[in-house]
């Protein structure tokens, strides 16, 4: 465990950059640093591995002050993500990752083949090993700082805006592949963005903070979103917050409604039987259970039903992955307002209407009162 | 007969010995220079404000005429190669230093943190990483410099023929035998460009990792 203990980083022309901060970074999780530019986040960060040192106050590193040991132990007990890669242009892909062991002293061979081994798992090609940074894309440099920085196995990783310089495309496949990789590999990230739809998606904690260096909240992003700090707090989550904050809620308590789905070929009886007035549309789907569109009852004909005539049944959501948040989107998409339940085959398993969702949303919130460290 | 290759012999050597003699009068300076360029720029960098005095010295020495600078160095070092070779070396400061300088500094500031976070020292940090990257900037300079010395030594003639294919050019004045001064420019010319190919060419084998569409 990180613990920040009142550290205040003061310049010599009198700018506080960080002002008395204390906080812990919990062991084997993702702890977000985020604020507008100014707010000492990446000075915060630089403290850590102590590219800065504090004016004020000390960081424990599991109790034991960061000063303890040599700075060139310490540095390289923590592996180090920055924006645009920061990669050594002189050298390959491969020994760009090799750098850290190399420095501990392990031998060319070994040293490579690790790297080898971390090229596989940041998802790199093993063919771009013998390149040099500039043949690759902006998103692959930044998945080899994140190898670079796995190299040695530190139990610290400190990522500074890694993501910011890459378009949104990528930058949302390198956030799913840094969760994938913390799934498995359980660090203690520590990592700085400006970005808060991105702490939100990262972190487990999230501190927010203010210019001057000052903290104004820190919680997890589910009770972030629930009960901003101040007017400061709620103003940097920007609009949205309520919708957003369904992603905390998994949508596998949704009563799904099976009954007016219908396949493709159905008779007549069939169709008859599936109408109801709960349910003023039919949902039709190919023969292997798969949606193709909504139907009136009236308008379809019992045999030849033309899939082209459907009404759209907009985007699908699976229980049990997907949040209430993606449930009531699908019902906002889907011109009939129902949203459409698949499965991880995509087969249809049921639907649900915007007045279930809304009272579900209603119960979330209701339990989320009292549990505010659901998701995460 | 006297041809175009005939070297007289108060000059007591052959073109091909006046060609070693040349390149080495004027090659020495050079990594000499160096050597001296390498410590100075990093003292630069490390403190910035001794790099425009450093800057004006280097030119101030520069602008000193090499006849001068003989004339003062005679006294010690006698009429040798080494009183030739002592003003080129000088000289090449005026390249040598601003280069590295650049070339060290350009490293992106991200690298430089990286490099730092990842815990290498000071002096590792410098050699493994600012150095190579400074390698395109060096040889740049390296090849002004290699140039310059190239065209320059053929001053030290004044100093008791010490001129090297410099020294061609007052023996087609004292035995009317012009083709010798032809001899002594185009040689000299043909070495410089050969030299400056050649650094090229170090260059391309010592940075593989430059993008290709910048290759000069």
């Amino acid at each position: 465990m990180i613990r920040i203990d009142s550290v205040t980083k003061r310049y010599p022309d009198g700018t506080v950059a960080v002002d008395r901060l204390s906080l812990e970074i919990p062991d084997r999780s993702i702890t977000v640093f985020v604020g507008p530019s100014g707010c000492g986040k990446t000075t915060t960060l630089r403290m850590i591995n102590r590219m800065v040192e504090p004016t004020e106050g000390r960081i424990l590193l599991d109790g034991a002050d960061i000063h303890a040991q040599p700075v060139n132990t310490l540095r390289r007990s923590m592996g180090y993500v920055i924006q645009n890669a920061g990669l050594f242009q002189h050298r390959t892909i491969i020994d760009n990752i090799a750098t850290v062991p190399r420095l501990l002293g392990w031998s060319k061979q070994k040293a490579r083949s690790r790297a080898a081994e971390l090229m596989e798992r940041v998802g790199l090609d093993s063919s771009l090993a013998k390149r040099y940074p500039y043949q690759l894309s902006g998103g692959q440099q930044q998945r080899v700082g994140v190898a670079r920085a796995l190299a040695a196995d530190p139990p610290v990783l400190l990522m500074d805006e890694p993501f910011s310089a890459v378009d949104p495309v990528v930058r949302k496949g390198l956030q799913d592949e840094l969760l994938r990789i913390q799934g498995e590999l359980g660090k203690t990230i520590v990592f700085v963005t400006h970005d808060i739809d991105e702490a939100i998606k990262l972190g487990t904690m999230v501190a927010v903070m203010r210019t001057g260096g000052h903290l104004a909240q820190y919680a997890p992003p589910a009770e972030l979103l629930t009960d901003p700090a101040d007017a400061f707090v709620e103003d940097f989550l920007g609009a949205d917050r309520g919708i957003r904050r369904l992603s905390f809620f998994p949508s596998t308590a949704l009563e799904l409604q099976r009954s007016p789905i219908v396949p493709v070929d159905a008779d007549a009886a069939k169709l008859g039987a599936r109408t109801s007035a709960d349910a003023p549309y039919l949902l039709v789907t190919d023969l292997d259970g798969r949606p193709l569109g909504w139907g009136e009852p009236r308008a379809l004909t019992a045999g030849s039903i033309d899939p082209a005539q459907l009404l759209p049944y907009g985007r699908p959501f699976v229980p049990g992955k997907d949040s209430l948040r993606a449930a009531l989107d699908g019902s906002v998409l889907s011109p009939t307002g129902w949203a459409v339940a698949v499965d991880g085959e995509g087969r249809a398993i049921g639907v649900v209407s915007q007045q279930v969702i809304g009272a579900a949303i209603r119960t979330a919130h209701a339990e989320g009162r009292d549990d505010a460290k659901v998701g995460g | 007969m006297s041809g175009f290759f005939d070297i007289p012999s108060d000059l007591q050597n052959t073109y091909f010995g006046l060609i070693g003699l040349h390149l080495r009068e004027a090659l020495i300076p050079v990594l000499a220079g160096l050597l001296v360029s390498l410590p100075i720029a990093q003292l630069c960098v490390r403190f910035r404000w001794l790099y425009p005095p450093v800057l004006g010295v280097t030119t101030i020495l520069y602008a000193i005429p090499s006849l001068a600078f003989f004339v003062v160095l005679i006294d010690y070092t006698g009429q040798t190669e080494t009183t030739v070779m002592i003003p080129l070396a000088v000289y090449s400061l005026v390249v040598l230093v601003p280069a590295i300088v650049d070339g060290v500094r350009s490293v992106p500031a991200a690298t430089l943190a990286a490099a730092t976070a990842m815990g290498l020292s000071p002096v590792r940090r410098y050699f493994q990483v600012q150095l190579p990257i400074a390698v395109p900037a060096i040889i740049a300079g390296l090849r002004v410099a290699t140039v310059s010395s190239i065209s320059l030594v053929s001053v030290g003639m004044l100093i008791g023929n010490q001129g090297a294919l410099g020294n061609l050019l007052n023996d087609a004045n004292i035995y009317h035998r012009p083709e010798l001064a032809v001899n002594s420019v185009v040689t000299t010319a043909v070495l410089a460009i050969l030299a400056d190919a050649l650094l090229v060419l170090v260059r391309r084998v010592l940075t593989p990792w430059m993008p290709k569409e910048s290759t000069r």
